[in-house]
């Protein structure tokens, strides 16, 4: 039989009016590429070393809308060694950029948390920068289960 | 902005002590990506910079991308060496600065 029969093209039409619908909300996502870049911009080239950097953040995320986020960095903060700035990176969001953190003397240590929108399953890389010219880096895999981004 | 930010950060401290601020302010963060029902873009409102500092020195900032949370908190630390005022900002796309204070005895 080559004739379709009215069931499966019904299912055929439904099918793709929902992949359009999807393709219409759903903005491109970042690529770990782009992930990479927006790094390599904030490192100037320079290779972060992995370490130093622990990274809280549920290992399932229920609702994409809003997930904790704490990052740490191992540091004596101090006035001639200290971390500068904190990148956090999402390679599978719209846009890979997150937030930056800027620390000071003045911080005591070097943590910071908030709450973050994540639209898919994917990497979050964090980059620390020292106030020695030092990266170090690190990064964490998160399942999301209903995306936070777009509509 | 017609609620005030929430702070939570303690009343007094010993010198040379590391405390924790909790900062949470209630706005939309509108991302700017997505649609409304006729298909138009929601533009983009948010607040794209929190600052933090303590007599006038500088804590703690944040470069914020809508990828932040709609009320975006902020947790971080700070080591007080003096008894001072802390004061926080949050910068909106508009223009719009919202500010507040908080003063910490330190002994």
């Amino acid at each position: 039989m080559t004739a379709k029969s009215r069931r499966d093209v019904l299912a055929l039409g439904a099918g793709s009016a929902a992949l359009a619908l999807i393709g219409e909300i759903e903005p491109a996502a970042a690529t770990p590429q782009e992930a990479a870049e927006t790094i390599a911009k904030f490192t100037g080239g320079k290779t972060a070393e992995k370490g130093r950097i622990s990274i809280d953040l549920p290992e399932i995320a229920e609702n994409g809308n809003t997930v904790p986020l704490t990052i740490s960095v191992e540091s004596p903060m101090t006035a001639d060694d200290h971390v500068t700035d904190i990148i956090v990176v999402a390679e599978g969001n719209p846009r890979a950029g997150l937030a930056t953190f800027h620390l000071t003397p003045l911080s005591g240590r070097a943590e910071a948390a908030t709450r973050i929108r994540l639209a898919a399953t994917q990497n979050i890389v964090v980059v620390a920068k020292t106030s020695k010219g030092q990266f170090y880096t690190q990064q964490k895999p998160v399942k999301v289960t209903i995306g936070g981004c777009g509509g | 902005m017609a609620e005030k930010p929430r702070i939570k950060l303690p009343k007094e401290a010993k010198k040379g002590e590391v405390i924790e601020i909790k900062t949470l302010i209630a706005h939309v963060m509108e991302t700017g990506l997505r649609k409304d029902q006729e298909g138009k873009i929601i533009p983009r409102k948010i607040i794209n910079k929190f600052t933090a500092a303590f007599n006038g020195k500088p804590v703690f900032s944040v470069d914020i991308e809508p990828a932040v949370a709609a009320n975006p908190y902020m947790q971080f630390t700070a080591k007080v060496e003096e008894s001072g005022t802390f004061r926080f900002t949050w910068t909106d796309d508009d223009g719009t600065v919202t500010t507040a204070e908080q003063d910490i005895a330190v002994t």
